[in-house]
């Protein structure tokens, strides 16, 4: 009698369950599952919104293959996720290691470090072009007064304009920083003290303890700076329409432009699940590698 | 032997020393050249047109215009923008508190079949990218007739958003399930729990989700960007984004002047309520 009793209760439970998950389960059928479905449907359809798709096969699919700016605008953000993501892991790294150390005033450097991730977006776009501005601004008239160094026009200059995002990109990492501080902060300092007996330098404890016990954090840093960079657009938008000569051609910001520009609603649904696939891929390839350099305490953890 | 060991004590303390001066040196180093940009930033905002194009650039202002700010808000209907993106940002505010909270109640306590599935589900939409989604959604509401108006922008906020329904469950997840028994014993309801337990024991996780789901809905770009259209009805980053070019040539005094404004109710936010953020980035951060 009292099971049945508990069966009841439970299935109460699960009733209830259900209820409170509901906003969730209708916004994932209207938001996310549905649209992915769409999406998909689309991306093998000729389709501008105002007439009814037209089914097209693979068409586009092959017309990406042979679009030289979709190549174009993998190459570039290819190109700025490949220099920007490890150097924003490593400077992060390096700053939260330094904040680490017993340092007076923590609460003033941290709030420093992670101001400018406060202000995203649109103005910091803008104070950017500012600050690269080749005339007035003032990167080149520090690098000029400094060093006497002749700056480059970077937005300008289709060498340049990747250099000068990865600069800006770099002053936003507060956020980094701020995650790899708590992991390092959760390092026991028993470990630390046990090396130091045995008289192990700076750089074993580094790379023998940090390292080590930080992969899991830098695991989850590397996986949000993949995702985050291979979808950068604002800063593209606003600084320089993708210019000059498409040396900033992002790749969401070729996907927008088919998309709203164009109306190619079917070529940018094409172009989106390609982005998907190779976020993905990167993914499962970090994922996959995780074994080899992601130490979790209690090794086995699978087991 | 007493003397090696002192001499010993001596460099290590030595060591110490130099060590502590690369620290802070570097510290304040690094903590200049993050500063750099919003000191230029308010050095130019300040400016006179005419001292804002000259070289080498001047760091102080020979007349500091606080007239620029004027000049800069009236341009544009700012306050039109200001009252547009308070209101987007606000009812998208609402919308996630409420609904995230209750789904992630639902997570985190309640027992049925299918949860756990449901749950890695909620956690497999972070990955997918927005852009997947974005058309056939700018779809549903062109077919709504929700184009240039702001429901777009708010309504989705109402089914949760999986960022915060993930980062609530881990907040409620540290709360024993004690508690919850035993109001349930005294006979409160499923509903009960969540308002009267769940809520109030949570508010500083409530806190961190207002505090983020503010910042990226006033910083918002691209979702404005492609559902308002009509002049009366942007938001501030769209209308800043157009500020360019339009005063004839830059003036980048007033650009300047403008983007701090913009920038202004973040910065207010995170230096009046730092802990939340560290808090919320260091919860998400860990249990990823």
């Amino acid at each position: 009698m009292s099971s049945r009793r508990l069966t009841r209760l439970a299935r109460q439970e699960e009733k209830y369950m259900y209820l409170f998950i509901s906003p969730w389960l209708i916004g994932f059928i209207l938001f996310v599952g549905g649209p992915i479905v769409a999406s998909l449907f689309f991306s093998f359809c000729n389709y501008d919104v105002v007439r009814p798709p037209i089914w097209t096969g693979l068409r586009n699919y092959l017309q990406l293959v042979a679009d030289p700016l979709f190549w174009q605008s993998l190459k570039v953000t290819a190109l700025y996720s490949i220099v920007s993501v490890p150097l924003n892991l490593m400077v992060s790294l390096a700053i939260a290691i330094l904040l680490n150390q017993n340092v007076q005033g923590l609460t003033v450097f941290r709030t420093i470090f992670y101001m400018p991730s406060v202000i995203s977006g649109v103005a910091v776009s803008l104070l950017w072009m500012w600050i690269f501005n080749p005339e007035f601004g003032i990167f080149n008239s520090l690098l000029w007064q400094v060093f006497h160094i002749q700056g480059p026009g970077w937005i300008m200059s289709e060498k340049w304009v990747l250099p000068a995002f990865i600069i800006m990109g770099l002053w936003g990492i507060g956020g980094g920083i701020v995650i790899y501080l708590a992991g390092l902060q959760g390092i026991p300092t028993e470990l630390y003290e046990a090396a130091e007996i045995d008289g192990a330098n700076p750089w074993y404890r580094f790379w023998r303890i940090t390292l080590p016990m930080m992969s899991p954090v830098i695991f989850f840093n590397l996986i949000m700076g993949i995702i985050s960079s291979f979808q950068i657009f604002t800063q593209a938008y606003v600084m320089t329409g993708g210019g000059p000569h498409y040396a900033s051609l992002f790749y969401v910001l070729y996907v927008y432009r088919n998309a709203f520009s164009y109306f190619n609603m079917g070529y940018a649904s094409a172009l989106s699940w390609i982005l998907f696939l190779i976020i993905l891929g990167l993914t499962l390839i970090v994922f996959k590698s995780s074994p080899l350099w992601v130490h979790y305490e209690g090794t086995s953890r699978g087991r | 032997m007493e003397v090696r060991k002192m001499g010993h004590l001596a460099s290590k303390r030595r060591i110490r020393l130099f060590a502590a001066i690369f620290v802070y040196s570097s510290l304040i180093a690094i903590s200049i050249v993050i500063l750099i940009p919003v000191a230029w930033m308010l050095s130019t905002a300040l400016k006179e047109d005419s001292e804002v194009f000259l070289f080498p650039p001047q760091w102080i202002p020979r007349v500091v215009c606080w007239d620029n700010f004027k000049r800069a808000l009236t341009f544009l209907p700012f306050g039109r923008y200001f009252f547009n993106t308070a209101t987007i940002t606000f009812s998208t505010l609402l919308g996630e508190l409420l609904s995230s909270s209750v789904v992630a109640y639902g997570f985190a306590r309640l027992r049925g079949r299918g949860r756990d599935l449901l749950f890695a589900l909620v956690l497999s939409t972070m990955m997918v990218p927005s852009q997947v989604t974005m058309i056939p959604t700018f779809v549903i509401f062109k077919l709504l007739n929700w184009v240039d108006t702001f429901k777009p922008l708010i309504i989705p906020a109402f089914f949760g958003s999986a960022f915060f329904i993930f980062l609530l469950r881990q907040f409620y997840m540290t709360i024993p399930v004690e508690i919850d028994d035993a109001a349930k014993i005294d006979g409160c309801t499923y509903f009960g729990i969540y308002s009267r337990i769940m809520l109030p024991l949570t508010k500083p996780a409530l806190a961190t989700v207002a505090i983020f789901s503010f910042m990226w809905h006033w910083n918002d770009f691209m979702t404005p960007l492609i559902y308002l259209n009509s002049n009366e009805k942007l938001t501030l980053s769209i209308a800043l984004s157009r500020f360019t070019g339009m005063y004839g040539m830059t003036a980048w005094n007033l650009l300047m002047c403008a983007s701090l404004v913009v920038a202004l109710p973040c910065l207010l936010l995170f230096f009046f309520a730092q802990k939340y953020f560290i808090q919320g980035i260091v919860v998400t951060g860990l249990k990823g």
